[in-house]
This record gives structure tokens, sequence and C-alpha cells, in this order.
């Protein structure tokens, strides 16, 4: 028997490798018109792969401290062989990430995909939504420059509004009352160990009830194949559907390439805690949305503080939206259209505010 | 009583003062204890309510250093404030004392402020010598000698609205000294009786000190006062322009005196820094002011042939070498960080050439070419360092293009491989 023979028998007999290929062989998916946001759950996981990877290698060389967080982002950026692509690629490759991942959730809002029996399948990739948001949060520090400290200082600021517990979370966030070197060591923490080993876990999850559930065929195309059963097409995940995602996923390598060559991710200027607060602090485009709302607000809402109100109707619609396949279960009655027409609105709102706040002054 | 003339061109008038003025005077006299004790003041009732040149603007006076310092009426001009008798509350009995004349107001406001002991009890750091050099000044002198017109105390300072020279509303708060002096040495009218030039504050307003001073918000940057004295007011003499100078130009003034100008100008009796810089016009010095190009202040003294004219043309050459070869730098890094390529420590790197640029341009002081070519070459070898970091961050640059090109023709190459391998997959089922 040739070596490549031996070792798919070894692993056959050990971990039962024919039987998990038939299973690919007969894993399908459904094709229809809307089949090309199937691609968009496969790309976010890709991205993040990439972010692992290359945040290993930006591991090797960084040093989560004050007098030294922002020189090691510049001796990766001029010294390290490959080290400004390596930075380049984590940094736009979080931000593409995260697009592709509210994406993913406005795909699988609109094509109704987290109805029974998949709300837990719902419930997993908006806390992995959570997670890659924070992601970039406490990544967003790291660098340590004015940009990204000032920024920290406004978004956990905003975490103290939350009644009771705010204070207590804003003083967890940056380990003390202020943003200092505790807070850039905190966010490291989180960034390279808690979130990442939550994110595996909840991936793992959300990975298995894909499998067990099969991909969603949205209802009215569920109609058209009822009514025209001859009509239904499916297409073999492996390796036709693989392949095709493969694709996707070197266009996306080859779109980072490009942003990495033209638009390396900027350092910035050193963090200076005494510094002033330099013109144009903002967050990243993710959460500009919130931010833009927030600066809307008057100072005061009746007697209580505008960011307070703010803070409150992200909460509860961050709560609502998590757990909307509990909500709108009813496959196609009135409250279904409403709740697509809450989404329309959702997704305007959150275009509309981000392209105000960029554009707006 | 000569109560005309108050306040003409914004001044005090020449003759005696009027009643409203030693309300103020006379301020300094009650302690502040007894004036808090005080519950009413008819002082004020009164002149609140009267005509120029007897009426005092209670706000201005509420916010007062005096009134905020509980200082009264009475303790300035005696009487009595708790009469409502105005023969009571003005009675000569009551100690009410009339106004100083013009000539008087120095020693009646130095009653108080010359009194070391006094005065502590409002500020144990305020100084005292206000009236002992107020004597020397060219204005003490001249009103000792019968010139009324010449400035005292209320000019400067106000009557019954003098703010403390730190309230950026003040008179004498560093970004408005030169006003106030030039209300009366910027009116050629007004001192056409002295023969002086009248366009200081003209030209003081477009130098590099009123600049600093007002539009950069720098405090310490000069003013009038600072190079003539305040309350000691005089020009600075020909012997110790330098000394003034140095006062802030610290560095310039010991290179100056290391060097042959010293002597020099001393022999010809030419006023140091002022010589090349002027005075109140000085504006912000420039390459252009040293060397043997029109324009250059050498060309004062020195010819085409004379040793100082080759020296000069040397220095501004140099001085040119470095400064192009920075700004040679700092183009090609700036095109490199555009590129995209990381060139921060270089740019920082370049700074320490901008600091030796600084440095050779206060060597010239010393007019050596030697001195002044020490930090030249410390800069060049920054900018050749520099330089060749953009040189090859715009290589990286290019590198990084073609490294693109050559993965996205592979990437291309393998997605047209993945889309052949679909096709046979695809054909085979």
């Amino acid at each position: 028997m040739s070596a490549p023979g031996n070792i798919r028998n070894w692993l056959d007999q050990r971990f039962g490798w024919d039987e998990l290929m038939a299973f690919l062989r007969h894993k399908t998916v459904p094709i229809h018109r809307f089949s090309y946001f199937y691609f968009l759950g496969g790309m976010t996981l890709f991205l993040f792969g990439i972010q692992v990877v290359t945040g290993i290698l930006l591991l090797m060389y960084y040093r989560p401290v004050p007098d030294g967080a922002f020189e090691s982002v510049q001796y990766i950026m001029t010294r390290v062989p490959f080290g400004w692509l390596i930075r380049s690629i984590h940094s736009w490759g979080a931000n593409v990430m995260i697009l592709t991942a509210i994406a993913h959730m406005f795909s699988v809002f609109f094509l109704k995909s987290y109805r029974k029996p998949r709300e837990l399948t719902w419930l997993s990739g908006m806390i992995l939504l959570f997670l890659v948001l924070g992601f970039g949060f406490s990544g967003y520090l790291l660098p340590w420059n004015m940009l990204s400290l000032f920024a920290t200082k406004v978004g956990t600021n905003m975490t103290a509004q939350v009644p009771l517990i705010g204070h207590w979370i804003l003083v967890f966030l940056r380990g003390g009352e202020d943003v200092t070197g505790a807070t850039l060591t905190r966010f490291f923490g989180i960034h390279v160990a808690v979130l990442p080993g939550l994110a595996t876990l909840l991936i793992g999850l959300h990975l298995l009830l894909v499998q067990r559930f099969g991909m969603s065929v949205p209802p009215s195309v569920e109609d058209e194949t009822k009514a025209h059963p001859e009509k239904a097409r499916e297409l073999r995940f492996f390796p036709n559907f693989f392949l095709r995602e493969l694709m996707a996923w070197y266009v996306a390598l080859a779109v980072l390439g490009c942003l990495a060559a033209f638009k390396p991710w900027e350092l910035g200027q050193k963090a200076d805690l005494f510094a002033s607060a330099p013109a144009g602090i903002r967050p990243e485009w993710y959460f500009m949305f919130m931010f833009q709302t927030l600066r809307f607000l008057p100072a005061n809402v009746g007697p209580f503080a505008g960011d307070f109100i703010g803070v409150l109707v992200f909460g509860v619609a961050a709560v609502v939206w998590t757990c909307l396949p509990f909500f709108d279960n009813d496959r196609r009655g009135r409250s279904t259209r409403w709740f697509t027409g809450v989404g329309i609105f959702a997704l305007a709102y959150f275009v509309g505010m981000t392209v105000y706040a960029y554009l707006g002054k | 009583m000569n109560l005309g003339g108050f306040c003409r061109n914004g001044r005090a008038p020449r003759g005696l003062f009027p009643p409203a003025f030693l309300l103020c005077g006379a301020l300094f006299l009650a302690s502040p204890s007894s004036l808090s004790a005080q519950t009413k003041n008819t002082c004020l009732d009164c002149h609140s309510q009267l005509d120029a040149p007897f009426r005092v603007d209670l706000a201005a006076f509420a916010q007062s250093i005096h009134a905020q310092k509980g200082v009264s009426c009475v303790t300035c001009h005696g009487g009595d404030s708790t009469s409502d008798d105005m023969s009571v509350a003005m009675s000569p009995a009551k100690g009410f004392k009339d106004f100083p004349a013009r000539e008087q107001v120095p020693t009646f406001c130095a009653k108080c402020h010359a009194d070391a002991a006094y005065m502590r009890s409002f500020n144990p750091s305020l100084r005292t010598d206000q009236y002992s050099q107020y004597l020397t000044s060219i204005h003490g002198q001249r009103l000792a000698k019968g010139d009324h017109q010449v400035a005292v105390c209320v000019d400067c300072h106000g009557v019954h609205d003098i703010l403390p020279p730190n309230d950026s509303r003040a008179r004498v708060y560093p970004t408005n000294v030169a006003e106030t002096c030039g209300r009366c040495h910027a009116n050629a009218e007004y001192m056409k009786p002295y023969n002086i030039p009248t366009n200081q504050l003209a030209l003081y307003s477009t130098s590099v000190h009123r600049a600093a001073l007002v539009d950069r918000g720098d405090l310490s940057a000069p003013t009038c006062s600072t190079c003539h004295g305040s309350h000691g007011a005089a020009p600075p003499g020909v012997a110790s322009v330098v000394n003034v100078c140095s006062t802030c130009h610290v560095f310039q003034a010991q290179l100056f005196d290391s060097g042959p100008h010293k002597d020099v100008f001393k022999s010809l009796n030419l006023p140091g820094c002022v010589t090349c810089h002027s005075n109140h016009g000085i504006q912000h010095p420039t390459d252009a002011l040293i060397g043997a190009d029109k324009g250059a202040v050498c060309l004062q003294c020195h010819s085409a042939g004379d040793p100082g004219y080759e020296t000069a043309a040397k220095i501004h050459a140099r001085l040119v070498q470095l400064d192009t070869s920075i700004a040679r730098s700092r183009e090609i890094l700036d095109r490199a960080g555009q590129a995209g390529v990381e060139v921060g420590p270089a740019q920082l790197d370049l700074n320490q050439a901008q600091d030796a640029l600084t440095k050779a341009r206060v060597a010239i002081h010393t007019v050596e070419l030697e001195s002044v070519d020490e930090d030249i070459n410390a800069g060049l070898k920054v900018t050749d360092v520099t330089y060749k970091a953009g040189e090859s961050a715009l290589a990286e640059a290019s590198y990084r293009r073609k490294g693109l090109v050559i993965s996205l023709a592979i990437s291309l190459l393998v997605l047209v491989g993945i889309a052949l391998m679909i096709r046979k997959v695809e054909s085979k089922q």
C-alpha cells in the first residue's frame, strides 16, 4: 500500500476517517437565489483563523507595558521582516472580520434562519459577535497610541452609565479609576487569553449546531420548493461548496494583502497619559453609530443623564436582538413582517449613523 | 480746585486730582478688619450717582483689588463713610483729605505700597519698592522737575478700577502693557515736547516678541516693561542692551561676549544686539540676516574683501547647506510615509538635525566659522542617515508593491486552478 494509503488506513482505524469522509460527501448545501449569503459564515471563520495566526506572530514581539507597547509595535513595523505585513493584515483583518460577522448576522436575520430549531445557533452567533466586538475594542488599545488611549477612555467611560454595576465594570476594565498601564495589561490579557478561549468554545458550539440542523432555507424558497419539488437543488458540501468557499477566502486574502501594501495600518503617536485629548478622537467604525447617537443626545433627558439613556436603550436593544428567536417564531404572520421592518430600520440606522459620523461635522 | 482734564488722552489730569481719585487713595489707610465691620458706605451712595469726574463705577470698584481686599474709600480719602451728612462725611475733622495733586500721586500711593509691614498683611510676597524705583525712572525724575505730563501710578494702573497685574483685564497684564504704554508713547502730539520717536508701539506690533506674547499667549515673551522696567522705566543704555536681551537670550549673549564683536561694538559705541536685530520691531531672524547677500545685516559694517565679509558668507552657506539637507530628508521621508512605510523613527532622528541647526544659528553669535561648523557637521551626519533611511523606505515600498503583484498573480493562478478543479469534479458527478 502507498504511503498516503497507509496514513489513511491508520487514521481510519483510530478515528473513523472513512466515516467522516462519508459524512462530508453526503453533506449538502441548498442552492437558491440567496445561497451566496452562506459564504459569509465561512468567511468570518477564515478571517478569525487569519487573526489567530497573525496574532500569534505579533505576540512574539509585542510587549504589553506602557513603556514598551508602542515601541514594540514600531519595532514590528520597521525592523521585523514582514512585520509590517503581519501587523497590517491583523489590523485590517480584524475590521474585515467584524464587517463579515455583521453582514452574516443581518443575512441570517433577513433570511429568517434563526427560526425553530435554530434558536441556539442564533444565540451562540450573537454572543460570538459580541466577543468579536470585544476583540476589536480590546485590541484597539494595544498599540498604545494617543488615539487608542483616548478612544478607550471614552469607551470605558460609557460602561459607567450601566445602572448599579456601572462603576464596578469601569474599574474592572480599567484596572483602576482611569486608563493607565494597568488597563493596557488587562486589555492584553482579555485580548489574547480570555476572548480567544471563549470564542473557540463558542465557535465549536456554533459549528456543531450548524452541522446538527443543517443550512436553513429562507421561507420563500421553502414555499417554492414545496410547490415545485423538482426545482429543489443541492450542492455537495465537499468538495463542491468547499472549493467555492476556498476561492472566496483567496479573494479575501488578496484584498487584505492589497490593503496592507497600499495602506498599512498607522502607528500614530505614542500615548501620553498626561496629554490633553487630541482632536478627532473616535472609536472604530463599528462603534461609530453608538458614538454618534450619544453625541446627538442632550446632556439631560428629563431627570436622567443623556449618556445613561443612550447606553440603556442600546443595552435593551442588544438584549432584545439577541433573544429575537424567542420573540419571533411566527413563520409567516404579521409579527414576523414587523420584525423584518425593525431589522431594516436597525440596518439603516447602523449604516446611516456610521456614514453621518464620518461625513458630518 | 482744578477738576478739569480728567482722563484726557485716557490719562489722569495733570493738575489736582478729582475727589474720585481720593476715594481710591484713601482705601489704603484702612485696615481690612475695620472695613469688614462697616456695612454702610455713603461715599459710594453719592459718588455712584454723580457724573464724571466725580463718578465711581460701582461694578468696576467692586472688582478692583482694593475692594476685594477690603480696602474702602476712607482708607485713602479719610472722612466718615457712615454719615449721611456730607459735611460730616467729608469733614477734615474726620480726617477727610483733599485729593492729591498729580505730582503727589506717587507719594499718596506709596503711603501704603512702600510700607512693607503694612503690605505684608495683604500679601507677604508683594514688592514695596515701586516708589523708590519710580524715583529713579525717567517718569519720576521728570515729575520731580515739575513735568506733570509724565506717567504717575494711576495712568497705568487706573484709579478705582485697579486690578491685580495677573488679571488679564488689568492694564498692566503682560498682553496689555504695550497698549498701556502706547497710550502716551504712540501719541505724537502728546510726546511732542520730548522729541522722541512715537513708532515703538507700531514697530512692536509687527515684532516676533509681540507675536509670541499675544498670538501664542506666551506670557514669558517680552513687552515694554520687560526691557525698560516698569516702575523704574528708562531706556537701556548702549552698554546695557546686551544685559537686557541676555535675561532671556542667555546663550546668544554668552557667545557674543566670547566673540570678536563685543570689543569692536564697544569701541564703536554700537548697542550690542540691537545693531543687527533692531529693538522694538525685532523680526524672527532668518539665515538671510547673516552673509554677504542683499539684506544681510553684516553688510552694514563689512564689505567685499574684508575677513568678516568672507566669514559671514561662509557661515550663511553652511546654514543653508544644513537647512537644505534637512528639507531634502524630510521630503523623502514624507514621500516614503505616504507610500505606507513606517518612517517614524527616522523622522524622530531628523529632529536632532533640526536641533543642530538651531544650535548653529545660536553659535553664529560668536561669528566664528569653526563654532558654527561643529553643529552643522553634527546635523549633516544625521541628515545623511535619515536620507538613506528615506531611500531604503522608498525601496521597501517598491519591494512591497512588487511582492504584492507577484502574490496576486499566484493567487489568481490558484483561483483559476480551483475553478478548473470544480469544473472537473462536477463534470464527473
